[in-house]
């Protein structure tokens, strides 16, 4: 056990290895490294910005929710005056639509009872004089008769 | 070793012996070495801390090369936790700005968790598979053949790495503090005065103290590396010895060896730790400006 060449060559291995390590093996391993550890922290950073983001959403769908709710209401309140209005008006419709067909019947019954009065009358008096021939069965003076007939008419 | 049933000091002497190619007056020969002083080489050391050093880049290159942001796989995941361990314990300690430091901590520590990791496989496993590879192709004879698994139980390979940070400790000093700035470091503390001739007696004083101070620093760091993990491989080897010893021997070494490689699992990565982290702390103290 004494020194000897031996340490020479454990001198020169020792400043290859180091000078290898230095320059194949610690630079590329460090940058992954390195790599990684931004990486994980852009990842970190982006979850916490989406959480963010995540929060803004949430609460501008329930402003949403809660604007369609009022709107819808509204439409609601809206239709139900409409819905009023509408049948009001079909009401108002079908009462001067049935008024206007109960004066029409109205009008035309009067006019069949004048009808019917004028027709009666007339046969009324036809009747009376070929009755009254009949019944004094003599011939008098026809315009007399005209007369008192035309009397006895206007009195029926 | 040359008998085929070797006595207890025999064995660990021959578990505790390199495998050594070094230069003699008859040009290179192999396992010769007891007076080859410097011109020698742990041939078993130079393999394995290469291999694994080896290792360790190609996984990690191959980790590198193909690194997913997502979906990382179970092989990127762990080694992105080695690479944000270290990386802390490098922004934790050090805080100029220096990209040598962190790639430098993760060669340090990965490298001797391997290295220290060899202490776990079975201490003859390999030596007697390397035995029987020599005999079976190169003829040699049995029992002839050294192999030491574990290059962090070399003097030599703990120390190259400790020297290595000790270049690197003394570069940055001069480079950030200039040549000044490092020489007054080392004279002018810890004993200082405003008197200029006391001044001037104090320095050599200092000089030693500092010195002393800034050799411990390598000195420390390789030996600590080595003794830890070749007083574990020697206890290793002893329990191996001990199973030779009867049934009775045998399952206690069993255990033992056992309990004693479940503690060297806390040891393996403590000692790399601690080596990367004094490296750190070297690094830093090189690198701040009084």
């Amino acid at each position: 056990m004494s020194i000897d060449l031996t340490l020479l060559f454990t001198m020169i291995f020792f400043i290859g290895f180091v000078w290898f390590c230095m320059k194949f093996v610690w630079p590329p391993i460090m940058a992954t490294i390195k790599e990684r550890q931004d990486k994980i922290a852009e990842g970190l950073a982006a979850s916490e910005r989406s959480a963010k983001d995540l929060e803004l959403a949430q609460a501008k769908a329930a402003d949403m929710l809660r604007d369609a709710k009022s709107q819808s209401a509204e439409i609601v309140d809206s239709a139900k005056k409409r819905h009023t209005e509408i049948v009001d008006s079909a009401k108002d419709d079908a009462r001067s639509e049935a008024d206007k067909i109960k004066n029409g019947a109205m009008a035309e019954i009067d006019q069949e009872v004048n009808r019917a009065r004028e027709q009666l009358r007339s046969k009324v008096a036809t009747l009376a004089v070929a009755g009254a021939e009949k019944v004094i069965e003599r011939n008098i003076d026809e315009s007399a008769n005209n007369d008192l007939f035309d009397k006895l008419v206007k009195e029926l | 070793m040359a008998s085929e049933n070797p006595t207890s000091v025999e064995y660990i002497k021959h578990h505790l012996q390199n495998w050594k190619v070094c230069k003699t007056d008859e040009g290179w020969v192999w396992n010769q070495c007891q007076d080859a002083g410097f011109w020698s080489i742990n041939v078993d050391s130079v393999i394995f801390s290469f291999l694994l050093g080896a290792l360790f880049c190609f996984a990690f290159w191959r980790v590198a090369k193909s690194a997913k942001v997502e979906n990382p796989g179970r092989w990127q995941s762990f080694v992105e936790m080695t690479f944000e361990f270290v990386d802390k314990s490098v922004k934790d300690t050090f805080h100029g700005k220096n990209p040598l430091i962190a790639p430098l901590a993760l060669t340090i520590f990965v490298w001797i968790v391997l290295m220290n990791f060899m202490d776990l496989i079975p201490v003859d496993l390999l030596p007697w598979a390397a035995d029987k590879i020599n005999v079976l192709a190169f003829g040699a004879e049995p029992g002839h053949t050294y192999l030491k698994v574990v290059p962090t139980t070399d003097v030599n390979v703990t120390f190259g790495l400790s020297l290595g940070v000790f270049f690197l400790l003394l570069f940055y000093s001069v480079k950030v503090k200039g040549v000044g700035g490092f020489v007054g470091e080392l004279t002018l503390h810890p004993f200082s005065s405003s008197n200029k001739l006391v001044q001037i007696i104090l320095i050599p004083v200092n000089l030693l103290m500092e010195l002393v101070g800034l050799l411990a620093k390598p000195i420390s760091l390789g030996l600590r590396l080595f003794g830890n993990l070749y007083a574990g491989e020697l206890l290793f080897i002893l329990i191996a010895v001990l199973t030779s010893a009867g049934i009775g021997g045998f399952i206690g070494g069993g255990i033992a060896y056992m309990i004693w490689a479940i503690f060297h699992l806390l040891v393996i990565p403590l000692q790399a730790f601690i080596f990367m982290m004094l490296t750190i702390v070297y690094l830093s103290m090189a690198h701040e400006d009084h």
